[in-house]
């Protein structure tokens, strides 16, 4: 090593002991100055609408209802809102999702924040828009465990979704395929608001403490989050082995390569402190601990884990760093309004 | 001779003589450098890994399949694609790395 380098690293460590912002130039070939980083994480302008099915507030607000209406499911009783609650940052607060018959299903239910921007739904990535995506827990027989066609035939018999129906879709009939469009369409308004982190990233330097700014050099440097949680969603959308104890195939059961076994997509961690518990099989009851399962690299070590991930030796003083930056990426957002149910 | 004139006349012998031709692939911020390929019958693609994570590009195009298995940062392989048709080629890893082969002669 240089004699430069060695200084420059030197002095980063002075600071990092002393509690101070690592300095903005960075280490050459080494750790990201922090404002080489801050680059990467500002918001896009606009929610992206596909073609085949663009935004209109008359199917956001189908959609919206549809979306709330337990009587999409087989029983009438659970609604697409039960797993995926705005009061739990869109997702249920609970370890595994609950389904049909009140059974415990094998996964947490992940939140629906920011899916306009994620290509593969699911955990395992097996719907590949969220028009598929939305009709897949409704037919599921452990979940909504409802048939398609008596899911419209529900729907049809309902006289209020009507004029609703007719106002998003003025040339086509009430169909699964309309339901699936609205309910998409509403998923796609569902954005993290502007949380501290944003506030900091554009130029507010008060806007989040101390020890926040030195976790976000933890996550883009020693502790190497941001090799997946990256850009403005803190997800590069990919599917990775974090050696999770469990025989769950994930990635693996719909795209039969050795790399994806127990492989699951990267949750985006807007809003994190809102959905404990963590992972896709809720094992990780705080933040904290999901932090020490990273800092040991997994608890189960098999071909499949990601290289990724490895013993990162944090200290406590560090981990504490990174879970106050966490913090910041919680959006103080208006009170979702829940629409009252056609009859 | 320099390395620049030894890559050119290589390549002119390389031409002259039939041989087939190899197609440089880079990954970098979880990308392909390029997203659209045409090659002939019997030529290769280079993969190189640019970022700091690994990669595992491959295609379940049917019978056009190939896996590079997992690779890592700094490392390079090459593929052969002796048939022609469309392949499309994907990270399983960052699925939205997506690239289209088309080798036709």
């Amino acid at each position: 090593m240089k004699l430069r380098d060695s200084l420059i690293l030197a002095a980063g460590s002075l600071l990092a002991v002393a509690g101070i912002a690592a300095p903005d130039s960075g280490v050459p070939g080494g750790t990201p100055s922090r404002a080489e980083s801050k680059k990467k994480y500002t918001r896009p302008a606009a929610v992206p609408f596909p073609a085949e099915n663009p935004f209109s507030k008359e199917k956001e607000l189908l959609g919206r209802t549809l979306f709330f209406d337990p009587r999409l499911s087989g029983s009438r009783s659970i609604a697409c809102s039960s797993c995926h609650n705005p009061a739990f940052s869109w997702g249920d607060g609970l370890p595994k999702a609950i389904g049909f018959g009140m059974k415990i299903l094998g996964r947490r239910s992940p939140t629906i924040l920011n899916s306009a921007w994620t290509e593969l739904l699911f955990w395992d990535g097996r719907a590949e828009s969220l028009e598929q995506q939305a009709l897949g827990p409704i037919a599921a027989p452990g979940e909504m465990n409802q048939d398609l066609d008596s899911m419209v035939a529900t729907i049809k018999g309902i006289q209020e979704y009507g004029p609703l129906f007719a106002q998003a879709f003025p040339q086509e009939a009430v169909s699964s395929n309309t339901v699936a469009k609205a309910i998409a369409t509403f998923e796609r308004t569902i954005v993290s608001g502007q949380a501290p982190f944003d506030e900091w990233i554009a130029g507010h330097e008060d806007a989040i403490p101390e020890d926040a700014k030195v976790g976000f050099d933890l996550f883009n440097g020693k502790a190497e989050c941001s090799k997946c949680h990256t850009d403005w969603m803190f997800t590069d959308s990919g599917f990775h082995d974090i050696g999770l104890a469990g025989s769950d195939p994930g990635r693996a059961k719909h795209l039969h390569l050795a790399a994806m076994q127990n492989a699951f997509k990267t949750p985006t961690l807007r809003n994190v402190d809102r959905r404990a518990p963590y992972m896709h099989d809720g094992s990780e009851a705080t933040l904290e601990q999901a932090v020490e399962l990273y800092d040991q690299g997994g608890k189960e070590r098999r071909p499949s884990l990601a290289p990724e991930i490895k013993p990162l030796h944090l200290t406590a003083l560090e981990k504490k760093q990174l879970v106050a930056f966490l913090k910041t990426l919680t959006s103080q957002d208006t009170p979702v309004t829940i629409p009252v149910m056609p009859q | 001779m320099s390395t620049m004139l030894r890559i050119v006349v290589g390549s002119i012998l390389l031409a002259s003589a039939g041989v087939c031709g190899d197609v440089v692939v880079d990954q970098k911020d979880r990308k392909f450098s390029k997203t659209e390929v045409t090659i002939k019958p019997g030529d290769t693609i280079t993969f190189t890994n640019s970022d700091e994570v690994a990669h595992n590009v491959f295609s379940v195009t049917p019978g056009l399949e190939f896996e590079i298995h997992r690779q890592a940062p700094n490392e390079r392989s090459t593929i052969a694609f002796p048939k022609e048709g469309v392949v499309e080629v994907r990270c399983s890893i960052h699925p939205r790395m997506k690239m289209i082969v088309t080798v036709k002669k």
